[in-house]
């Protein structure tokens, strides 16, 4: 041992015994008298959970929250152009094509409406990114999906507003951003449940998320909810808009690509323990996330011992169709190395498939849609990494 | 049913019905006509059919230039990408972008990028693409006649139109882009299959 090490050693005890004498005297000292109401809140100093940002997105830090609720400002960013400003004043939807009053709403005609308000998951189809190998974080892996409750007017609303005419089948969706984002999307399919939103969470959407007004649509892959929504044009049939031929397609083995493939099939990922968490031999209580773009989670299945014998976790109530559902499962862990999974099954029967059978079915250049199975490696001295061998490419 | 129960039960539609009509109304007024310019201002979208391209005409020749000072700097010099996709090659008749063919041509050689040539299904895609979104530093900033030029460009380099062809509201919709054939509707419906 080193002078060196010694001294080290000796300082961090001194440190360690003064702070458990602190912590003694001061259990449930009282704070000082503190300062009055006021206008804004804001989080505990300790708490400052962050998005991760690369150039076109940044990740909502899954490993850091509880619930199932993503506060708004870690809500996953993704855009084609930066960020849009709009000023809401002069903001106006236009909806036109196919019917028979082509109109243009304010923001301020659009809250008039009727409301609905729902709570459900935004998810990028693109979610699923494992470069960083075994030191990928549950953030780094699955952060482009978030929860919030969206409020807004229904489209079907707006829809009988102008006279939607029988024949259209599809619409564009339209953004006010730089890249003038556009998507078109199938009407019957989504008139039941597309909200034309401008709150989440309890205030006004954030910018990040299309302020003032952004199309919500359940379940489907997040790049069809259009941001800073400024047309809507009603048409027979789809646009065939860059996003949804040369992206958002899904080539398959047989050498075709599948198009206009919205809904986020299920998943699931267990957000804790997960890397660079370091976890200790005895009780843990596995938590993760699962949530299907077919409706409601049905179960979900966990494993601690690389797949060999699945339990059900318990899942927090209320389970609702489309949204982020929280599960749980307390496991004693013995302290030999091990992999932990879980996967999810949904009420159409779909169960989150294994990495070799997702190749198996699209074959190699998949890129979009891809929800397999992932598990964490526990290691003999509690370290837990991403388990990469299973998802290798 | 009884005739006195269905009575019943028609009046209870009806009331119901009523209330219904109340509560909302076929239109609620809110909102105003859109003025004319304002719809042509704003859509710009071209179809596969055409529909939306503006007057104007251009060829490869005439795109080159456009090219260079336009998109050469994220793109490539010659379309073969950099800070921005790589947009064209490899030859699309000889090299399809996936499934076992490709898996052939490739053997063990590395992954060739999606292109415009090899996967882009429709020419009116790239004109409305350019037109709408490029360059992203100044979207919209190119005439027609450049977007034609350019887009005429694109596509030649690509091998899908020749070198003189001209490119306007008639000819670009006739385009046959190697990639049409390959598009699909999805056929997942979740259940046991993966997909």
């Amino acid at each position: 041992m080193t002078r060196r090490s010694v001294l080290t050693g000796a300082l961090g005890a001194a440190a360690v015994s003064v702070s458990r004498a602190t912590a003694q005297t001061t259990v449930g000292a009282p704070s000082p008298q503190g300062r009055l109401p006021n206008e804004l809140g804001g989080r505990a100093p300790q708490e400052q959970p962050r998005r991760v940002p690369i150039p076109t997105s940044s990740r909502t830090p899954l490993q850091d929250l509880h619930g199932t609720v993503t506060p708004a400002d870690l809500h996953f960013e993704r855009h084609h152009s930066g960020l849009a400003v709009i000023d809401p004043a002069s903001y106006r939807l236009v909806v036109h094509g196919l019917v028979e009053r082509p109109m243009m709403f304010t923001l301020e005609d659009l809250k008039r409406f009727p409301q609905v308000s729902r709570l459900c998951f935004l998810e990028c189809s693109g979610n699923f990114t494992r470069t960083a190998g075994e030191k990928t974080t549950a953030q780094a892996l699955l952060g482009l999906t978030s929860q919030s409750e969206w409020a807004g007017v229904r489209l079907a609303t707006l829809l009988r507003e102008v006279g939607a005419r029988p024949q259209a089948t599809w619409f564009l969706a339209e953004g006010q951003d730089a890249a003038q984002m556009t998507r078109s999307i199938p009407l019957k399919e989504v008139l039941d449940e597309a909200i034309v939103a401008y709150g989440q969470n309890g205030e006004a959407l954030r910018p990040e998320q299309g302020y003032p007004v952004r199309l919500l649509l359940p379940g489907l892959e997040g790049n069809a909810s259009v941001k800073w929504l400024r047309r809507l044009e009603l048409a027979d049939q789809p646009f065939m808009t860059r996003e949804e031929t040369s992206r958002y397609t899904d080539p398959l083995a047989d050498g075709t690509s599948r198009q206009f493939s919205f809904a986020m099939d299920a998943r699931s990922i267990v957000t804790s323990p997960s890397y660079p968490q370091r976890v200790r031999p005895g009780w843990i209580e596995i938590r993760g996330l699962a949530w299907s773009g077919r409706g409601r989670i049905e179960r979900v299945e966990v494993s601690t011992d690389r797949g060999a014998r699945w339990r059900a976790a318990e899942l927090q109530a209320p389970v609702l169709p489309k949204a982020h559902t929280r599960f749980r499962l307390v496991w004693q862990w013995d302290g030999q190395p091990t992999e932990i999974l879980s996967r999810a099954i949904d009420e159409t029967g779909y169960v989150q498939p294994e990495w070799p059978a997702l190749l198996a079915a699209r074959g190699r250049r998949t890129r979009y849609h891809l929800n397999p199975v992932t598990g964490w490696m526990i290691g003999a001295d509690g370290q837990v990494l991403f388990g990469i061998e299973r998802v290798k490419a | 049913m009884t005739l006195a129960n269905a009575g019943r039960y028609v009046l209870a539609v009806m009331a119901l019905s009523a209330l219904v009509g109340a509560q909302t109304p076929d239109r609620f007024g809110f909102g105003e006509p859109v003025p004319r310019e304002v719809i042509v201002a704003l859509d710009t979208d071209v179809r596969p059919d055409g529909t939306g391209l503006p007057p104007g005409q251009g060829t490869a020749q005439d795109g080159a230039a456009v090219y260079a000072t336009q998109c050469a700097a994220c793109h490539g010099a010659k379309g073969e990408g950099g800070a921005a996709d790589r947009l064209v090659g490899p030859d699309p008749t000889g090299t399809p972008p996936f499934g076992p063919a490709y898996e052939q041509w490739r053997g063990g050689r590395p992954d060739v990028a999606f292109t415009i040539g090899n996967y882009w299904p429709f020419a009116t895609t790239v004109f409305d693409y350019v037109r709408r979104a490029m360059p992203p530093s100044a979207p919209g900033t190119l005439s027609a006649n450049d977007t034609y030029a350019v887009v005429a460009w694109l596509l030649q380099q690509n091998g899908v139109i020749g070198d003189d062809a001209l490119m306007n509201g008639e000819t670009l919709p006739k385009v046959v882009m190697p990639a049409r054939k390959m598009f699909v509707p999805d056929d997942r419906r979740g259940g046991r299959t993966v997909r």
